[in-house]
């Protein structure tokens, strides 16, 4: 379980978090939707440790990770597996090195069964044949699909995904949540899914977040949220540019 | 005057701080050179690294230091009909001074420039923050197989230099200035002692640990200098710049503490 409360964290003066409270229940897939530029990649780095909050606690599985150190903390991320918004693979190994790195580090495994795992995890995300390539010689996509590889090969019991779909085309955009729900029903892993995608998130999420302003708006299952009267939330499914919820651009000229 | 009082204090006192920080950041990772695990195969990678970077620069910058003090001393020292003294002189001021002190410059520029990019990118792309994300500690991975490595492989590329220089000095002084060639090296065998070699080897050990420290310092913080790329550029050039004023400070410090 996650319990994020009244997160605060600005940068130089400008306030990107501002008083979050959310919870995420053990097992459940909580997606968070919002604007660009909004705070969601900061708020899961507060949530890994990377980012130290201003304010505010997060306690995963009863333990406020705000006040741990160094190896205390590493504790807690053993437990977790992350998708970053870049991939952050590591360019100077192949796909089959990048997918291999956390599970030959983390876990004494045999060489056999480690070629068979990673084989088996790059075919699911239908880079078979791919082994052999650097970050540098894949498409956006292909990276972004490596790196969710290398994020569900350690079988984490939590797992924070940035934006798994981003730069994806639609077929894969499906595939990619199948392979999410697929990995969840196996080996049921208490998830953060922060996404663009507005329906098919939908689809793959227990329940959705709406950040907003650096809080969290609105909460709840995705029938909830469909059916939500909050008008920030009505504009942001529809996607227009008329109504309440300020555009970049009036943000932009006020800085 | 106050105010000017006040400025100067709170640059001293941000001066000290990123003193401090650098110095932990050293120290940290020298802890982590002694607590297991230990990763030899990135060592090895390291080692190559380093190696394979600077070697031939490290045979260029060499042979043609030898071949001009060879050209340079046998002028000198022809004025006072000591010219059998020209080969000490020359592997004497390879051995003990610039060796060491020259080698150790061409790899900030070859290596610990490569190095301080490599690490840079590492961390805007948030490669970095993928190693802490799955519990493995940066500074075991990629911090501590450098600096060993550079403490392994600076005293060698130090050495090649000796060597490549000597012989560069001898083609000059056997064959250009017809210098016999017994008198070269039986001089040598002469005068270089044990201490020479070993005050160009703790230089060259000290030149390790500074050029990889910085070199891994400004990479690793990159942004502390600025953001993306931009500032990965500055924090390059801050290393090399850093790294080669600290090794000819600290090259004269022990010079005159190990005389
Ligand atoms: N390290 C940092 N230093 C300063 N400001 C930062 C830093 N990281 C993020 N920000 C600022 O925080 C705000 C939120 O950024 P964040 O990356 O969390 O957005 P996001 O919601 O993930 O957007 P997107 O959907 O485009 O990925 C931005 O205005 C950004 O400028
Ligand atoms: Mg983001």
């Amino acid at each position: 379980m996650i319990e994020i409360i009244g997160l605060e964290k600005s940068f130089n003066g400008q306030k990107v978090l501002n008083g979050i409270n959310l919870r995420i229940e053990h097992g459940e897939i909580m997606a968070v939707i919002g604007r660009s530029g909004g705070g969601k990649s900061v708020l899961l780095k507060n949530i890994i440790g990377i980012l130290k909050p201003d304010k505010g606690s997060i306690i995963i599985d009863g333990v406020d990770i705000t006040k741990l150190r160094g190896r205390e903390m590493d504790k807690t991320r053993q437990k977790l597996g992350v998708l970053f918004q870049g991939g952050a693979l590591f360019d100077s190994m192949t796909a089959y090195e990048n997918v291999a790195f956390p599970l030959k580090e983390k876990i004494k495994i045999g060489k056999k069964a480690l070629q068979e795992k990673v084989s088996k995890a790059l075919e699911d995300v239908g880079l078979k044949g791919m082994e052999d390539k650097y970050p540098s010689e894949m498409s956006g996509g292909m990276r972004k699909r490596v790196a969710l590889a290398r994020t569900l090969i350690t079988e984490p019991r939590i797992v924070l995904f940035d934006e798994p779909t981003t730069g994806l085309d639609p077929i894969l955009l499906n595939s990619t949540h199948k392979l999410i729900r697929c990995t969840h029903e196996t080996h049921g892993f208490t998830g953060i899914v922060i996404s663009h995608e507005i329906p098919e998130i939908f689809d793959i999420s227990d329940k959705v977040a709406f950040l907003y302003r650096g809080a969290i708006e609105e909460v709840g299952t995705p029938d909830e949220i469909k059916r939500s009267s909050n008008p920030m939330v009505r504009q942001f499914l529809t996607g227009s540019s008329e109504g309440p919820v300020e555009l970049l651009c009036e943000k932009e000229t006020r800085r | 005057m106050i105010n000017l009082l006040r400025r100067l204090g709170s640059r001293a006192l941000s001066f000290l701080k990123r003193m401090g920080h650098m110095l932990m950041f050293l120290l940290n990772s020298i802890y982590y050179t002694f607590v297991p695990p230990f990763k030899f195969r990135l060592l090895l990678k390291q080692i190559r690294f380093f190696g394979n970077k600077s070697m031939i620069v490290i045979l260029l910058t060499g042979s043609f230091t030898g071949m001009v003090m060879a050209l340079q001393i046998y002028h000198t020292l022809n004025k006072f009909g000591s010219e059998a003294l020209l080969g000490p002189a020359v592997a004497l001021s390879l051995i003990r001074e610039l060796g060491p002190v020259l080698s150790a410059l061409m790899v900030t520029g070859r290596a610990g420039s490569a190095l301080t990019a490599e690490i840079g990118i590492m961390r805007i792309s948030e490669q970095i923050d993928a190693l802490v994300s799955m519990a493995l500690n940066p500074m075991r991975y990629l911090i501590v197989p450098n600096i060993i490595a550079a403490i392994i492989v600076f005293p060698l590329l130090a050495a090649i230099f000796d060597v490549i220089g000597i012989y560069g000095g001898y083609i000059i002084a056997v064959k250009l200035l017809g210098l016999s060639e017994g008198t070269y090296f039986s001089q040598i065998d002469i005068f270089v002692e044990w201490k020479d070699v070993k005050i160009g080897l703790y230089k060259s050990i000290s030149f390790g640990i500074i050029v990889s420290w910085i070199s891994c310092y400004k990479g690793y913080f990159t942004e502390e200098t600025g953001f993306g790329a931009e500032g990965v550029s500055r924090s390059t050039t801050d290393a090399v710049v850093m790294s080669s004023v600290l090794i000819l400070i600290w090259d004269y410090f022990l010079g005159s503490v190990l005389l």
